[in-house]
């Protein structure tokens, strides 16, 4: 249960976009149309699902004070923590490599329509920021962490499309010149955030 | 002193090719620590010195990295620099460090440190490559100053911290606009920003 107020919750009140604006760049940059706003959803939310337990793993199980316990008593005081950024990052630059691997081998046809977005996911920000807000949090198990990154990742995936499906519209629409483009997005931007605020009053 | 493609790589940045309102890149940590001023001052010159060291660093050994591990070696260099910037700010400015949360770990991704660094730093000599990223962090800076300097006035009218809006206008019936403090409005901001930027340059508008 507790895990499914969680999912719910990082789906619309937490959502990576709205309420934290991590994974920005691709945000706007992808957005032009909905069919390749979702490839590339779909390919974030995974990445989350991945690489998520993994960093959860390696947290607690080496990098938090006394996480080293395991390997024996002598290990308990040593503190990695201050190496958990560069940990995260190794790990997600790796998992998107080896995601790209498995895209390009079994679906060719995806691949290409990604192009080079895939790749981009190692810095896209939703992922590490997911992951320092898991450290942040203390989550009791590896699956509360991936019900979270799931969540997370759906909740950006949702923004995405709806922003995509508003642009693909607003192309019909007059807007002063100087605000064409880039700028009329990120008052979307905005005021699709205030219409997400209202769920912040929703206790789960 | 300075040469041409010096020159331009230190100004450019500041607004015909502005990281934020014209390359689009480092949104993010842009929009979430602009509600008050220091933060984002703070925020501001920590990517500048990560921006131009990293650019500098990647600059020198620009010959000796394989092309496909290229992005690994890059984050690693800027992973390194983030966590010496952290340490710093977590042993001299601990309530700061607070503050910014995990925005100053996300650094990292910010998108302006792997773009200029592809863009620029991989094909041109270090001097040049520290310029450029100092530009850029400087163009950054700007852009959030900007966007806090509107946010923390109109939002709690204050100024650093200091009351700025007199006593009396609140006793007329004035009152802050609590709308300014939430995160959209960062958005509207800079979409405002965007706007007096590209109608003042008339070239960047899109069709």
């Amino acid at each position: 249960m507790e895990e499914l107020n969680l999912f719910i919750k990082s789906i619309f009140i937490d959502n990576m976009i709205f309420a934290y604006f991590l994974g920005m760049c691709s945000f706007l940059a992808v957005s032009k149309n909905v069919k390749t706003a979702f490839g590339l959803g779909i390919a974030v939310t995974f990445m989350l699902v991945v690489t998520l337990p993994i960093n959860y793993l390696l947290d607690n199980y080496l990098l938090k004070p006394g996480a080293m316990q395991w390997l024996g008593e002598e290990f308990a005081t040593v503190d990695l923590s201050f190496l958990a950024l560069i940990m995260f990052i190794a790990v997600i630059a790796s998992m998107t490599q080896l995601v790209e691997m498995a895209v390009e081998k079994f679906s060719p046809s995806l691949y290409a329509s990604l192009g080079i977005f895939l790749p981009l996911i190692a810095v896209n920000c939703a992922i590490l920021g997911c992951a320092l807000f898991m450290q942040q949090r203390d989550f009791g198990s590896a699956w509360t962490a991936t019900v979270y990154g799931a969540g997370s990742g759906i909740g950006w995936t949702l923004a995405i499309v709806g922003l995509a499906a508003i642009r693909e519209k607003l192309a019909y629409s007059n807007i002063p010149k100087p605000l064409r483009g880039i700028g009329i997005t990120f008052i979307l931007t905005g005021l699709m955030g205030i219409a997400f605020m209202s769920f912040l009053g929703i206790k789960l | 002193m300075l040469s041409k493609i010096s020159k331009e790589a230190l100004l450019g940045p500041l607004s015909r090719n502005n990281p934020v309102i014209v390359q689009v890149l480092g949104i993010c940590s842009c929009l979430a620590v602009t509600a008050k001023l220091e933060p984002a001052i703070v925020m501001g010159i920590s990517v500048t010195a990560i921006t131009a060291f990293s650019n500098l660093i990647i600059s020198l050994i620009r010959n000796t990295i394989p092309n496909n591990i290229r992005i690994i070696v890059q984050l690693v260099v800027v992973a390194a620099l983030v966590i010496i910037v952290d340490q710093v700010l977590k042993a001299y400015n601990y309530e700061m460090s607070k503050a910014l949360s995990v925005f100053i770990g996300l650094i990292i991704t910010n998108c302006i440190l792997m773009g200029r660094l592809e863009a620029f730093a991989l094909s041109n000599k270090p001097w040049p490559s520290f310029l450029d990223g100092i530009g850029n962090g400087i163009g950054y800076a700007i852009i959030l100053v900007v966007v806090a300097f509107f946010r923390e006035l109109l939002g709690s009218g204050t100024l650093f911290g200091i009351q700025v809006i007199p006593q009396a206008f609140y006793e007329m019936g004035y009152s802050n606009n609590g709308l300014m403090i939430l995160p959209p409005m960062a958005l509207v901001t800079v979409g405002c920003i965007i706007w007096w930027h590209r109608s003042r340059n008339k070239d960047l508008q899109e069709q």
